[in-house]
């Protein structure tokens, strides 16, 4: 397997000693365990030792999840907390922040910024709905959302082009851009009071409805999760194998074999919960809502775009040391304008979620764009992906999505009445603080060049 | 050294009468106000290490980047392999098989030593990454380079130490076919092992045929590595030769004053390759 970029690099030997003296600890510490373990105990020995050494990849939000889970389960009135119905909700808005990250991850691996993501998120949003109205534009549902997508890619060209070319901090740049489409937005409802709705009895506009409130037959359910499970399983067996086979590196065949079990585990998980009948006895509520699916699509496109592509390659690399891809010839204007590009129109995609989370209405009280933003940057650090640049994948954008997303509904199951806004920004708050904290200290570990 | 039947074109300047891989010829060289060269010759053949010294101020990065295609040269002519050359750009030199390891190493430490060696031109398949072909090529040119202390190729660069990632530079330098290859002031910054591993390093490179240039301060270094030293003093080339014709305290001078305790350079008589 390759060291994916994005993989916090492991410790340095002192720069002062020899190569042949090397202690043997520090030198293990050095490299990630799954480059030099053959077999598996060596690579949980040699795992520990890289996290005790400072870099602990998504352990960390791995365990905030879970401990978010065991605490809030404590604290929730009736235990309701891990209910598969709040669950699923949980599911449903956690997927929002999740695309929302996965985009800001993009451009955070760069060493920029898009404050913007959030207003851009509901414009997106808002021209899709716009555009399927009866009577009105009344464009097919495909339509309307590749034109919102569209329309957001332009949004994000325009800042990545300044950010770019004129070499404007991308601080400014975006926040400006999200002062201004905060404003275009409430130009594009139609007024301060305005809304536009999704006409759930239509059936064009029942499809964007469904993406968050529709839900797959169990049965189906069931079969999506056996094919994915089979195929992701597949890819990852095949292709250790092959570079095993050809003498490269390449993990422990156990390692394969845990992570593919791991996959499967979660998919199981996520359809056993999502297929348990929520409603009552009268009314059956059960199935995965399509929203799951359609994030794992963009997590995988995104995964694929930055791994394996050279885009994707160019943009860890300008992320690193942007001399250093731009003496290899790399077009840092063109890289950078695209990364901002692309993050704006997945943000779109964000966007249209969340209408469709809040049951197709979209008004300027659905969401403030300001909190979206912060929380999508939130959840991508807590996540895992560094706010220096370089670092990151696009798992980590949706690990962090659903940690977000689980402690804000969480505190409103609370009741705590007065106590629960505040509440739903400082516990973020805290997390993202310990998060960045993380993320600080692991690159002084790291030893890596400084981006001062 | 070499087992071939006839020499590397471009070898020894003189003596067999081949043609040097690169010469420069009167290149002139201001920025603004301030001229940084001034009617500088300079020969590099192949198959040799010349160590280009001089203080600080005296013009060699001017001179190296003007051969990388970063400056263009006022006036004068480069000729590569015997044709009169103008190399335009990084790419124009990189298309001419010139390829140059500056001081600051150009290394992306969050990348693994495979993409740093491919950074820029790596290769596709069906549309992707070739990781299974750079991986491959990438050790095959380490283990040909015989760099052997690095525990694993998709090891962070991050986590290497200062001699290593001076190896992957030049190693990244030399995939490319590459005929001449810049070294700027590669040990600078590193301990006794390490600089003795890339001292290895650049007498292998000069092995296989290549044509190096390396910048030095330390005229240790210098001495262990260079068949040839050309010395420049405030924009002008002093003087230029055979290691053997040289002393550290006569280089030293040239650096300092521009001649030899007063005497002009005399090249040995047996400069026909046999001395």
């Amino acid at each position: 397997m390759t060291a994916d970029p994005g993989e916090t690099p492991a410790g340095t030997a002192g720069d002062g000693m020899a190569d042949l003296t090397l202690d043997a600890k520090v030198a293990a510490a050095d490299v990630p365990p799954e480059l030099v373990a053959q077999s598996l105990g060596q690579y949980l020995r040699a795992w520990w030792l890289q996290v005790r050494s400072g870099n602990s990849g998504v352990l960390p939000v791995v365990l905030a999840i879970v401990i978010v889970a065991v605490v809030f389960e404590a604290v929730t009135p009736e235990h309701a907390f891990l209910r598969p119905s709040n669950l699923v909700y949980i599911f449903g808005l956690s997927t929002v922040y999740m695309v929302l990250a996965m985009a800001e991850t993009v451009v955070l691996l760069l060493a920029e910024v898009d404050l913007s993501v959030g207003a851009v998120a509901l414009i997106g949003g808002v021209i899709a709905f716009k555009l399927v109205q009866q009577p009105g534009p009344d464009w097919p549902w495909w339509a309307a959302v590749l034109a919102a997508l569209a329309c957001c890619g332009v949004i994000g060209a325009l800042q990545g082009t300044l950010t770019a070319l004129l070499r404007i901090p991308s601080f400014v740049v975006t926040l400006g851009g999200f002062l201004l489409f905060s404003g275009i937005l409430i130009v594009i409802l139609g007024g301060a009071d305005a809304s536009v709705n999704l006409n759930s009895s239509v059936t064009n506009q029942r499809v964007i409805y469904d993406m968050v409130q529709g839900l797959i037959a169990p049965i189906v359910g069931w079969i999506i999760l056996a094919v994915v499970v089979v195929a992701v399983g597949t890819a990852l067996w095949l292709r250790s194998a092959a570079r095993r086979r050809q003498g490269l590196v390449a993990p422990p065949l156990s390692l394969t074999a845990i992570r593919i079990a791991l996959v499967a585990i979660v998919g199981v998980a996520v359809v056993i919960i999502c297929t348990v009948n929520r409603g009552t006895s009268l009314v059956t509520v059960a199935g995965v809502p399509w929203v799951i699916p359609i994030v794992l699509v963009v997590l995988g496109a995104w995964t694929l775009v930055l791994q394996r592509t050279r885009f994707g390659r160019y943009i860890y690399a300008i992320g690193g040391n942007p001399e250093a891809a731009r003496r290899a010839g790399v077009s840092l204007p063109a890289i950078r304008t695209w990364a901002f590009a692309l993050c704006s129109a997945t943000a779109g995609l964000g966007g249209i979620l969340l209408g469709s989370f809040f049951y197709g209405e979209y008004s300027t009280n659905t969401a403030d764009p300001g909190q979206l933003v912060l929380y999508s940057i939130a959840a991508a650090v807590i996540g895992g992906v560094s706010l220096f640049g370089g670092r990151g994948k696009a798992i980590h954008g949706v690990l962090g999505g659903l940690l977000i997303g689980g402690i804000a509904y969480g505190v409103s199951l609370l009741n705590l009445g007065e106590l629960a806004t505040p509440l739903e920004y400082i516990l973020p708050g805290g997390v993202l603080l310990a998060a960045v904290l993380i993320d600080v200290l692991s690159r002084r570990g790291a030893g890596s060049v400084t981006h001062v | 050294m070499t087992e071939m039947n006839e020499p590397p074109k471009g070898a020894s300047p003189g003596g067999d009468g081949v043609e040097p891989l690169v010469k420069v010829r009167g290149i002139d060289k201001h920025f603004g106000p301030v001229q940084a060269l001034y009617g500088v010759n300079l020969d590099l053949p192949a198959g040799q290490v010349t160590g280009l010294c001089g203080d600080n101020g005296a013009g060699k990065s001017v001179l190296t980047r003007c051969i990388a295609g970063v400056h263009q040269p006022d006036h004068g002519q480069i000729y590569f392999e015997g044709r009169p050359v103008h190399i335009r750009s990084a790419r124009d030199a990189a298309a001419l098989g010139i390829e140059t390891v500056y001081q600051d190493l150009a290394l992306a430490d969050n990348l693994d030593i495979v993409q740093n060696m491919f950074l820029g031109r790596e290769p596709l398949r069906r549309g992707l990454l070739d990781e299974d072909s750079m991986e491959r090529q990438a050790a095959e040119t380490l283990s040909t380079l015989r760099v052997t202390t690095v525990r694993s190729i998709r090891q962070p660069v991050a986590s290497l130490s200062g001699g290593q990632r001076q190896a992957v530079a030049v190693a990244k330098a030399v995939m490319w076919n590459s005929k001449l290859v810049l070294l700027d002031e590669p040990t600078a910054a590193l301990g006794v092992v390490q600089t003795q591993m890339v001292l290895d390093l650049i007498k292998r490179l000069r092995d296989r045929g290549l044509a190096v240039m390396v910048i030095s301060h330390n005229l240790n270094d210098v001495f262990e590595v260079a068949d040839r030293i050309a010395v420049l003093y405030l924009g002008r080339m002093v003087v230029e030769g055979p290691a053997a014709d040289f002393d550290r305290q006569s280089v030293v001078s040239y650096m300092t004053t521009g001649t030899s305790s007063g005497r002009p350079y005399e090249p040995s008589t047996s400069a026909s390759g046999e001395g």
